[in-house]
């Protein structure tokens, strides 16, 4: 509290121009940075995993299981920074039993649940419920206790019983693409929505998020793909990273299209806020939005991702390349989200100045706490790489039974 | 050529009619989803409907307002925390703008622009509008934040969630999270001097009435009489927040 108050009063005296008194701190720090981030990363990872059931595209099979695994574990955590943020968390239940209906927040809860219930996990256990029990047959301990308990008991596995699992799953995934994109859509409208606010205010924030989520969540699936052969030292289907890389460029172009469109119709319609935010962009942003978003995120990922649609170095440098690209891309969406949660924040909605952003070390709002929920959803990914792996899967013995 | 005969039967045909039909019909019978219009009609008030008027040219900067305003509701002392303050607007005759609000303006106002290089320069008290459709309403998730039948947006501290979104959603920068509290705070017309019959403090206070308040369904009100005989604007009437405070002379400088 103390020292919430002295840095506030740093904070007073690197204002520029006015602001409003109460705009001098502000109200959403990195951990609302994080929730869009995640939620985007669960989005793109889903959305990239269905594109292997629905549309049939064997080649990414591969990635499918650790696709569904790193979009739960991100899930998972998701509302974790949104609730450590509350002013009162343990108030947070109260969203869901007295959802204010006319807010965009309040229906959160339900879209979060819907998501994580109704289509992650009934997909993932449609997915491996013959393999869990055929695991709980070929293990012991608690290992197959878990297995028992996560296949809730059930031990058919007859094709009869497996075709209909394969079924329903088929079926989850395609209720679940459409989720995917409400799930993110909607998160882009809580900022789109705010009209006091000209930076987030427009109607193509939930497309521009929904787009920028999927490019964060391929990238991701991508790197785990490419981190996960070379621990479990195994070699990697080319064709299958090849893919997801021109899925990757395709999403990126029509990212930075609708970002572009954006900007360039901020520019030319030049409303009353086009001063302050001209200044934003090029001052207190111009680091994060022009530097980590535009040319480590955006440019250079899509100028080397389209070189490589024509010229195709060896595997290797290829891989080298996708990992590079992967990781630039996705420190280039965490900067997108900055620079929409702080940039919509840093200037006063008196459009007369700007305000700055401190963050400390430590503390609940502190980079190291935003650490922990971004490498949190790693570990869960271990762990469930560990009990459900991929690539253990039961694919090419369908007539497997156990007692 | 070979006529292709339809698929379509005529069972399929009606079937698939009345499933068309049927479906437009029972969509069009739903009630509209408050959610999407809450900013299009200004909820209506039967009672008393509080409005507030300031008038520019009376206000002298004395800050006494905003002074009030924290003793009486006891708003944290630091100057980041305020439910009332007062700006100062100076155009310089570069036509450049300067906005200063020192400390809310409680301290009182220096003018930092020698005389000759003025245009023009005024006091501009600011507040909760007590918007008619507001976006802190609307935005607040769990419904902690509410207008009362008279037209005064409060919060239920016991029941906010300190999630900010309404700070966010205020375009006029009204609202702050008490650090003690964690929860939202904001004017509320000092509604516990109302029930008594009393001004709010900050109206209470002023020593040249530039502030008036009362009720807009009374014909004969002050609040009636002041905008009668004054040319009224609010602040950021673009955005269709419903904004029940009023200032007579109200510049365009001011936002």
């Amino acid at each position: 509290m103390v020292q919430h108050i002295q840095d506030l009063y740093e904070v007073l005296s690197k204002v520029d121009g006015y602001v409003y008194p109460n705009e001098i701190e502000l109200n959403w720090s990195i951990l609302i940075v994080l929730y869009p981030y995640i939620t985007g990363l669960v989005a793109g990872a889903f959305i990239l995993a269905s594109l292997e059931r629905i549309f049939n595209l064997h080649v990414l099979r591969p990635t499918y299981g650790i696709a569904l695994l790193t979009a739960l574990s991100f899930m998972l955590v998701a509302t974790m920074p949104l609730i450590s943020h509350l002013g009162k968390p343990f108030r947070a239940y109260e969203i869901m039993i007295t959802p204010h209906l006319t807010s965009a927040m309040a229906i959160f809860g339900f879209v979060y649940l819907w998501y994580l219930m109704v289509v992650l996990l009934l997909e993932i256990w449609f997915d491996y419920r013959r393999d869990m029990v055929v695991w709980a047959g070929e293990t012991k301990g608690l290992k197959r206790f878990l297995y028992k308990v996560l296949s809730l008991w059930t031990t058919d596995i007859s094709p009869k019983a497996v075709a209909l699992d394969k079924k329903l799953g088929y079926i989850v995934t395609v209720i679940g693409v459409p989720s995917a994109f409400l799930l993110h859509g909607y998160v882009g409208f809580i900022f789109g929505s705010i009209k006091a606010n000209p930076w987030w205010s427009t109607v193509l924030m939930p497309v521009i998020f929904l787009f920028s989520a999927i490019v964060s969540g391929i990238a991701l699936v991508m790197l785990v793909y490419i981190v996960l052969t070379r621990i479990r030292k195994l070699s990697i289907d080319m064709a299958c990273l090849d893919m997801i890389a021109s899925y990757l460029f395709y999403i990126l172009i029509m990212d930075f299209v609708l970002e572009g469109l954006d900007q360039i119709h901020r520019i030319y319609e030049a409303e009353e806020s086009f001063e302050v935010l001209h200044n934003l962009v090029f001052g207190r942003l111009f680091f994060t939005l022009f530097i980590m978003q535009g040319l480590f995120g955006t440019v250079i990922p899509l100028l080397t991702l389209g070189t490589l649609q024509f010229y195709k170095p060896k595997a290797l440098i290829r891989k080298g390349i996708y990992l590079v690209v992967s990781v630039l891309i996705l420190v280039g969406i965490f900067f997108m989200r900055w620079n929409v949660v702080i940039g919509g924040q840093l200037f006063s909605k008196s459009f007369y100045g700007y305000t700055t952003f401190k963050i400390g070390l430590i503390g609940t709002e502190g980079y190291l706490m935003a650490a922990v929920w971004l490498i949190v959803p790693f570990l869960i990914l271990s762990f469930l790489l560990w009990l459900l792996p991929p690539w253990k899967k039961h694919e090419d013995d369908p007539d497997v039974q156990v007692n | 050529m070979e006529q292709k005969k339809s698929k379509l039967s005529r069972r399929g045909f009606f079937k698939a009619g009345s499933i068309i039909v049927g479906g437009i019909a029972v969509a069009a019978a739903f009630t509209p989803f408050d959610g999407i219009l809450f900013a299009t009609e200004p909820p209506k008030g039967k009672g008393k409907w509080y409005g507030i008027g300031i008038d520019i040219n009376k206000c002298i900067g004395c800050g006494k307002c905003a002074n009030a305003c924290k003793l009486e509701n006891n708003v944290p002392k630091e100057p980041f925390y305020f439910r009332s303050w007062v700006e100062q607007y100076t155009i310089k005759n570069d036509g450049s703008i300067l906005v200063e609000s020192p400390n809310g303006g409680i301290d009182g106002f220096k003018q930092t622009v020698p005389d000759q290089d003025i245009f023009k320069s005024f006091f501009v008290p600011k507040m909760c509008n007590h918007c008619a459709k507001s976006p802190c309403v609307q935005v607040c998730p769990v419904g902690a934040t509410f207008e009362t039948p008279e037209g005064i947006v409060l919060v239920d501290e016991n029941y906010c969630i300190g999630c900010r979104y309404c700070v966010q959603a205020c375009p006029y920068g009204c609202r702050f999270i008490n650090p003690e509290k964690g929860t939202a705070e904001k004017c509320t017309l000092c509604i516990h001097r109302l029930e008594k019959g009393l001004q709010p403090a900050c109206f209470e206070v002023c020593p040249t009435e530039a502030r008036i308040f009362g009720d807009l369904n009374d014909p004969g009100s002050k609040i009636n009489y002041f905008l009668k005989n004054h040319t009224c604007m609010v602040i950021k009437p673009n955005l269709n927040t419903g904004a029940k405070l009023y200032y007579n002379a109200l510049s365009s400088e001011v936002r």
